[in-house]
């Protein structure tokens, strides 16, 4: 799966490794995988086009290969760069979000995106990496005993929730829960005590009945419905019973390429978008699904394999972390489409149309790869080369 | 370097805690899809093509009405209308109001249209107009983009070319109204009717046929992409009658005016040839759509153009009875046929004196001499010895007092009464006088004159119990085949007694002082023998009688007596019975006989097998091969 270590570790050991190095340490294997699962996005969104290349296929490969350049340029990057400016990315991207609070575009029924001329952002996006790479550099440098105690893990605490809060805000349910529980993947990493967990999770569930009132009344719904969609089959519950017959009607062998009748035909919702798993997984039936998946887990064990080779501490809690954003992504939109969990609107990554998605996530794997380019440059607590 | 070591077994520890985390949720998907994907699956394909494919019925034509030579009584025609699709309009009224800007559209017309939308699933089309012309076609075709959700439509509607002939038999279609509704999904297409009378109605399952099915893929919003399947129907099944329209014609023109009822019957097979009741009705009419006042007039008029008298008219047979009395007394032998009665014009029983038709007598009358002259005394003397309970257990054997099981519905029973009957009913004993009158086919005594044909023709039979059909073919919901050889059960009469009664029918209408003499049917071979008949419809009082009985045409039409002529024909090798009632026409012999030979004429004309024999070739009748089954 990955190639063998070089022979000459020490070669790579060190502060200043050339761009001839970087480039021979890129992970074609990782690209590759990347490259399968987008270009199963591109015939799915074919697909949804009824065969054409309009709108949505050919804008998707247009972003692809920007997002690509952008993955090994960010991968070319040296980590310690990125630890460095790892609070700054923060700031900027926490500004953004405020911004899209005070003055945002409102676009799908929620304020998401903030026009900044060429691109409509969408600092949540943001912000899910920003989040990483600082919770990275806090707890890159923290020793057991400091991690140990409660009062150090109040800061990080803020870094999380004061996003997540006005991600919910805006609302964006699935965002906020991707922050929390990509940054608790992250706590657990750092070596969190597991019953500080428990403690968290228990007072958690105890606020959900308080978190209730908070949310807007179509969240309110969606979870509802998402509890027994048999109640409303032509309202909201609509979405949900569609996207199962589409799945089901595709059987084991699917209905074949551009031949699925309930996306063809309009019954399938948001077939571009959030139910492209569903289209994808009626087309080409539980065996398709089960490829996707397949390679889904590929660039998990990939994530993984990183991760763990990482010297650095920073370096192994970007790669888990960005991993896990990824998994969440995946997992929480295809469970969604299969009723397992409430609709919440993730998008399915590298596949679903979408732009901001899309680049966030090969900046993502960027970050990855520069972990995996730089696995053996030691890294100082302040982020600096030797110490 | 912090402890690094120790940090990074705890984060590969802790990685594979997570990573194991993952893998089972992932774990979790695959078992959703399979769950989802096989499991399932038939569920979820059956949804999804239920979502897809959306199943319309194509209207199967209606099988047509042939008379036996194969006239058409009852076609399709093309008929185009104007329907809506609610689910496709933006509101349903929206959509009428454009349209009545184009084409009148009654508000009639639109609560039904309510009501029908609240009945049906919105995807069904609703009938808004029918019979539209072509300007109106063209009209709404032009403005089609303006009016979402309508369509126009060609149907086929029913159409009677031959109008008010034969209409009480056809019946006529119309639409299905809600305690009609069975489960054949026919029903829910807009604008199908139903036979609601006559042939129509009995054999209506048979004429409807079966209805295809159009396999049509429809997007989420309903609009269809494409015909997947198309199964075409069964048109329903022709139905062949055994009336000749020709002489139906004929027969309806002779009675003209008058209310009244012809039926004449094959006495071998049953086949009803003509069977006329008049005044009659256009069954277009119907399928119009009637005028409040055209109903009026049709539904108010007293001579009751709606009803088929034929087989819904009772009247007291009168004198035609007296055949059943006869044949009662043969059988039992209470009289021997010479026996002679004499009549000098009334009959003294108990207190109460029973008048003859002839005030001044008729004589010493035997059997024939008694049919010959329809002599009451004659009747009364051997009804007193024979007793009714007798004449009533014969005139049921011949098919009176219950409906004569011809394929028509609303058919009337008659009555026949006996002592149980008017103990049950009318709650009093029967008085001896009670049998004189009945006797004589007065008093309680109805028939109808399908009943009346059918006596006749079991008469003219030698005492077979025929009965009477109007479809050529046996026909069931899916086919109709021919019916086999007639095989009627056998009455177990004497012939002798028959031959004696059918001796007293000749007598009314081929010796001179007959009844029915002077309408004779004078063509050598085409003899008719028959019994008249004259029902009074009112009691004549003491007081009359002594002022003189007040002819016919003195009275109010409601006051005249019913006129009857029943016969048969050839006398030679009978064929055809007939029975002719006129309401309120007067005299059997005056009114009612004639028609009858008029008739009876025709039908013997149009003979084919008469006229091969006769000529030698065929000469004017039509070439048909049903002919053959004459």
């Amino acid at each position: 799966m990955l190639r063998p270590l070089p022979r000459n570790p020490l070669r790579l050991n060190r502060t200043d490794m050339s761009l001839r190095d970087k480039i021979w340490q890129i992970n074609w294997s990782l690209i590759a995988v990347l490259t399968a699962i987008s270009c199963i996005g591109f015939a799915t969104l074919y697909s949804a086009a009824q065969g054409s290349l309009e709108p949505w296929a050919l804008k998707q490969m247009i972003r692809f290969v920007i997002g690509m350049s952008l993955m090994i340029s960010v991968a070319m990057v040296d980590l310690r760069f990125w630890m460095r400016n790892a609070y700054i990315l923060y700031a900027i991207a926490m500004i953004l979000l405020v911004a899209v609070e005070v003055k945002g575009t409102v676009g799908m029924g929620a304020q998401r995106w903030i026009d900044i001329g060429f691109i409509q952002l969408q600092p949540s996006e943001i912000m899910k990496i920003a989040l990483i790479l600082s919770l990275a550099r806090y707890f890159h440098g923290a020793s057991f005993q400091e991690i140990g105690r409660p009062i150090f893990l109040i800061p990080p605490l803020i870094m999380v929730f004061a996003p997540a809060l006005l991600v919910l805000k805006q609302p964006d349910l699935g965002t906020a829960m991707m922050l929390v529980m990509s940054s608790g993947a992250l706590f657990f990493m750092a070596g969190v005590r597991i019953w500080k967990f428990v403690v968290v999770i228990a007072g958690g569930l105890g606020v959900i009945p308080v978190a209730w009132q908070f949310l807007r009344e179509y969240q309110k719904k969606r979870v509802l419905i998402f509890m027994n969609p048999e109640d409303d089959p032509l309202g909201a519950g609509y979405h949900i019973t569609q996207s199962k017959i589409a799945l089901g009607s595709g059987g084991l062998f699917g209905k074949g390429y551009m031949m699925g009748t309930q996306s063809r035909l309009n019954f399938l919702p948001e077939k571009q978008t959030d139910f492209i798993f569903t289209m994808f997984a009626e087309e080409w039936g539980m065996m398709g699904a089960l490829v996707l998946l397949g390679l889904y887990a590929l660039l998990l064990a990939f994530g993984y394999a990183i991760a763990m080779r990482c010297r650095s501490q920073f370096g192994r809690l970007v790669a888990h972390g960005i991993t896990t954003t990824f998994f969440l992504y995946f997992f929480i939109n295809t469970a969604m489409v299969m009723g397992l969990v409430p609709v919440v609107g993730v998008p399915l990554p590298l596949i679903s149309y979408g732009g901001t998605a899309m680049l966030s996530l090969l900046f993502g794997w960027g970050l990855v790869m520069s972990a995996y380019i730089h696995r053996d440059v030691p890294i100082s607590r302040r982020g600096l080369g030797d110490d | 370097m912090y402890h690094d070591n120790d940090r990074a077994k705890l984060f590969n520890r802790r990685a594979l805690i997570l990573g194991g985390g993952k893998a089972v949720l992932m774990g979790a998907l695959a078992a959703r899809m399979y769950y989802l994907q096989v499991m399932e699956a038939d569920k979820y394909t059956v949804q999804a093509e239920d979502n897809r494919i959306s199943t319309r019925l194509l209207a199967p034509p209606r099988g047509l009405i042939l008379d036996r030579n194969g006239i058409a009584m009852a076609v399709n025609q093309h008929n185009y209308r104007v329907m809506v699709v609610p689910e496709q309009t933006p509101s349903l009224d929206y959509t009428l109001d454009g349209l009545a800007r184009i084409i009148p559209v009654g508000d009639g017309d639109r609560a039904r249209i309510h009501k029908e939308m609240r009945r049906r699933r919105s995807f069904v089309p609703i009938s808004v107009r029918e019979n539209l012309t072509w300007e109106e076609v063209a009209r709404v075709e032009v403005n089609a983009p303006d009016l979402p959700g309508i369509v126009i439509d060609v149907g086929q509607s029913r159409f009677y070319p031959l109008e008010s002939l034969g209409a009480h038999i056809l019946g006529y279609v119309s639409a299905v109204s809600e305690n009609e509704l069975t489960e054949d999904p026919l029903e829910e297409l807009p604008g199908f009717r139903i036979g609601k009378g006559g042939v129509e109605r009995i054999y209506d399952l048979a004429l409807r046929g079966k209805a295809g099915t159009s396999s049509l893929e429809v997007n989420s919003v309903g609009r269809v992409i494409k015909e997947l399947e198309r199964k075409e129907g069964e048109p329903g099944v022709d139905l062949n009658l055994t009336l000749d329209m020709k002489l139906q014609e004929y027969a309806a023109q002779r009675l003209g005016d008058e209310s009244a009822a012809v039926v004449v019957m094959d006495i071998h097979t049953g086949d009803v040839i003509v069977m006329a009741s008049t005044p009659s009705f256009d069954p277009n009419a119907f399928n119009r759509g009637l005028t409040g006042e055209e109903w009026k007039d049709l539904s108010t008029n007293p001579r009751s153009p709606l009803a088929n008298k034929a087989i819904a008219g009772q009247f007291a047979p009168g004198s035609t009875f007296k055949l059943m009395t006869a044949l009662a007394a043969l059988e039992g032998r209470d009289i021997s046929p010479d026996m002679r009665v004499f009549c000098p014009g009334s009959l003294q029983l108990g207190s109460i004196k029973f008048h003859c038709w002839k005030k001044e007598g008729h004589g010493a009358q035997d059997l024939v001499g008694g049919l010959k002259n329809s002599c009451d005394v004659y009747f009364y003397e051997i009804a007193r010895r024979v007793g009714f309970e007798r004449i009533a257990e014969m005139a049921k054997r011949f098919g009176l007092g219950a409906p004569s099981g011809i394929d028509l519905p609303g058919e009337r029973p008659g009555n026949i009464p006996n002592k149980a009957w008017k103990k049950k009913v009318l709650k009093q004993p029967w008085h001896p006088g009670e049998t004189l009158i009945n006797a004589i086919g007065q008093g309680y005594v109805t028939a109808t004159p399908i009943q009346l044909a059918t006596m006749t023709a079991r008469l003219a039979n030698g005492g077979f119990a025929v009965v009477p059909h109007v479809a050529r073919d046996l026909v069931t919901e899916k086919s109709a085949r021919p019916r086999s050889a007639p095989d009627w059960p056998d009455m177990e009469l004497s012939r002798q007694s028959i031959t004696l009664v059918r001796k007293g029918m000749f007598g009314v209408s081929n010796e001179p002082g007959g009844t029915a003499y002077k309408a004779r049917i004078v063509q050598e071979g085409m003899w008719l023998s028959g019994k008249t008949g004259s029902a009074q419809v009112r009691r004549i009082t003491m007081r009359e009688r002594e002022t003189g009985v007040k002819k016919n045409d003195q009275l109010p039409w409601k006051e005249r007596d019913h006129a009857l002529f029943v016969a048969y024909a050839p006398e030679q090798s009978p064929r055809y019975s007939i029975a002719v009632v006129v309401e309120h026409g007067g005299g059997g012999s005056v009114v009612a006989a004639p028609i009858a030979r008029d008739i009876m004429i025709e039908v013997q004309k149009r003979d084919l097998a008469r006229v091969a024999e006769a000529k030698g070739v065929d000469s004017g009748a039509p070439a048909s091969p049903d002919l053959r089954r004459f």
